[in-house]
């Protein structure tokens, strides 16, 4: 990745204050004076932050900002950083030389300074020459806390909408199962906690809210764990003689919970309500096949899952009450390379999945329009891929370090990053955008 | 914890019992008064002292081989019984190897192969001639492959398995399958070998298994 030139700060005009206009005078999703284009990335100077978390605040907005592989970020030097500071007191913003900042390849400047509240931040646009946006960011306390961290990457999101018309993603996170715990960690890798064990754990999967991580445990005692992380409540059914339960997924309106039971005849897909006993009703028609790993489109008529009824697996499309399903991965005739693991973008139009290829498997994407398939990794072995809220990451399980870790890919740049750094690590599952408490 | 409340009421019991048996045993200190002899013949006293050695003797010789007898008796008798035994134990052993015995699996399928279905088919005569035999299978799945598609993979493993065994006899409820998928290798290296080995089906015995009968031929 090549950064722009660093930026001569030393230079800038800071000519007498302005007073800031009121809040939230912007509407949402107001763009700088660029059109943005997603193969470009608009240069973004995140200016120093006065305060004791001001240098925590910048450091997580720029690496957010540079997670986003929307934006670069243009750093500034140490000695311009001091010039910089005593100008950017509370309630005041110093007037930009617009010039020298589209110099050095910035579209937009962002000026943050920290209130009683919480954050007030300014997004400069440098072509147009003035304020673009301002808004009040309230933060939770304490400081670098859980919650006060996810707060920080709402300001991210925002203000990368402001510059790019697209929220951004980075106030979300990333669920695994690493020693059949599940954990949870930010989207930048940070804050990993464990949720408390059941029993042995796999296949988390988030609700559409954020707010419960549904999962399954395996062996004799195999079952359906429901975890509230708000309240921290669980709540566990299925456990029954000669049967798994595996890959569980909440339906979009998060009111039920579509899962695959294996038994003697095959597995198949089953649909339960999350609340109340309700038998569960069976989705597939498997007649001794193999059916699971169901992922819903995100208008929830449709569901993606695997299935070997042809004899090997691939992945199948069908209506979200079991019927007319499809082969989706239609490769050549003859082709044993298996196809598993689908997870649907957030955005309806892709379907992730895991193939074997030359006796590995890889990641690949397929958009729903073309069906040509995108191999999105080569090294190691690569599985089990889950899309970030933006429609654009993917996190998946990677051994190309020689253990299992989790990995990020950016399928537009084709830019990867390791988000974890301990061993068997797997089974991800992103969150949707999180608002916080 | 279990265990802790499972032993606890145990441990009671033994010490109650301890406590019984030292309030049953007698007080030392109070033997009866010896009886008075009296003497009722007129035989000298030395006439009298050896017939008493030799009636003492006798009666020690007799009593001695009375206890070596009944000692031979006792070792004939363990003898034999600890050599049935043996015997009986080693073919249990045998048989149980044999219904413990793992079968294997070709990668990515569930269906039994030559070699597993003569595991197979040397575990049901044994599990029909003890019906009080109850055995779980549990599928196992080399590491390639999602995680979630290898429980799935497993659990098909075990009930291929099982659907073999009942389909020539073996009640279906005398089985129960479960998957560990990739979970439990038996090797962790990255090739073949270690791959052909993790594929696989185990055997145990759950319930009624302390001696096995042989299968009548």
């Amino acid at each position: 990745m090549s950064r722009p030139r660093r930026c001569a700060v030393g230079t800038l005009l800071l000519a007498g204050a302005l007073p800031l206009g009121a809040q939230d005078t912007t509407a949402r999703g107001v763009r700088i004076g660029l059109r943005y284009d997603p193969g470009s990335k608009p240069g973004v100077i995140v200016l120093p932050i006065s305060g004791s978390a001001g240098d925590s605040i910048r450091t997580i907005l720029e690496r957010d900002f540079d997670y986003s592989d929307r934006l670069s970020v243009v750093p500034l030097d140490q000695e311009d950083v001091s010039v910089l500071e005593g100008s950017t007191a509370a309630g005041s913003t110093p007037e930009l030389n617009y010039s020298i900042f589209a110099k050095v390849g910035a579209a937009g400047v962002i000026q943050t300074t920290i209130t009683t509240r919480g954050l007030h931040v300014a997004l400069h646009d440098v072509v147009k020459a003035g304020v673009a946006a301002v808004r009040e960011f309230p933060l939770p306390k304490p400081e670098y806390s859980r919650e006060w961290r996810l707060a920080v990457h709402g300001v991210s999101d925002a203000a990368q909408e402001w510059i790019t018309g697209e929220r951004g993603a980075s106030q979300s996170r990333i669920a695994f199962v690493r020693s059949y715990v599940v954990r949870v960690v930010d989207s930048d890798g940070q804050e990993e906690i464990a949720l408390p064990a059941v029993a042995e754990a796999l296949s988390p999967s988030w609700n559409s809210q954020g707010t419960m991580i549904v999962y399954s445990t395996f062996g004799p005692d195999s079952r359906i764990v429901l975890q509230d992380l708000r309240s921290g409540r669980t709540r566990a059914f299925g456990s029954q003689r000669n049967t798994q339960r595996l890959t569980p997924v909440f339906t979009p309106d998060g009111k039920s919970v579509v899962y695959a039971l294996s038994g003697e005849t095959g597995s198949d897909l089953f649909l339960v309500p999350v609340d109340g006993e309700a038998i569960p009703r069976k989705m597939t028609v498997g007649r001794g096949s193999r059916n699971w790993g169901p992922s819903f489109s995100p208008d929830g008529t449709r569901l993606a899952f695997g299935s070997d009824r042809t004899g090997h697996p691939e992945v199948y499309i069908m209506d979200a009450d079991g019927t007319n399903a499809d082969i989706f991965t239609a490769f050549d005739f003859g082709d044993q390379n298996d196809r598993t693991s689908p997870d649907w973008s957030p955005d309806g139009r892709q379907i992730a999945f895991m193939s074997r290829i030359d006796g590995q498997y890889q990641v690949f994407a397929m958009s729903l329009r073309d069906r040509q398939p995108r191999q999105l990794t080569s090294e190691g072995e690569n599985e089990d891929p889950s899309w970030a809220p933006d429609g654009r990451h993917l996190v998946f399980v990677s051994t190309r370090t020689g253990t299992r870790q989790l990995w990020i890919a950016d399928t537009e740049s084709g830019r990867l990053r390791q988000l974890t750094q301990v061993g068997g690590t797997r089974v991800p599952a992103w969150s949707p955008r999180l608002a916080g408490k | 914890m279990t265990q802790m409340t499972r032993s606890f009421p145990l441990v009671l019991a033994l010490a109650s019992i301890v406590a019984v048996g030292a309030c049953g045993k007698k007080k030392p200190g109070a033997a009866p008064a010896p009886a008075m002899d009296a003497p009722t013949t007129r035989d000298t006293a030395a006439e009298r002292r050896a017939r008493d050695q030799a009636a003492a003797r006798e009666s020690a010789r007799m009593t001695a081989e009375a206890a070596a007898a009944r000692q031979r008796m006792i070792d004939d008798s363990i003898a034999g019984a600890s050599g049935a035994d043996d015997s009986m134990r080693r073919d249990s052993d045998m048989l149980r190897a044999t219904i413990t015995a793992t079968i294997g699996f070709e990668f990515n399928r569930a269906d039994l192969r030559d070699d597993s279905k003569a595991a197979l088919d040397a575990k049901i005569p044994i599990l029909l001639a003890n019906p009080g035999v109850s055995v779980g299978i549990a599928g196992h799945a080399d590491e390639r492959g999602s995680t979630e598609y290898n429980i799935d993979l497993g659990m098909q493993r075990a009930a291929t398995a099982k659907r073999y065994m009942v389909e020539r006899g073996v009640a279906a409820s005398r089985i129960e399958v479960t998957s560990f998928g990739e979970e439990r290798p038996v090797c962790t290296e990255n090739d073949q070998g270690c791959w052909t080995r993790n594929r696989r089906d185990e055997f145990e015995i759950t319930a009624g298994g302390p001696m096995l009968a042989k299968p009548r031929s």
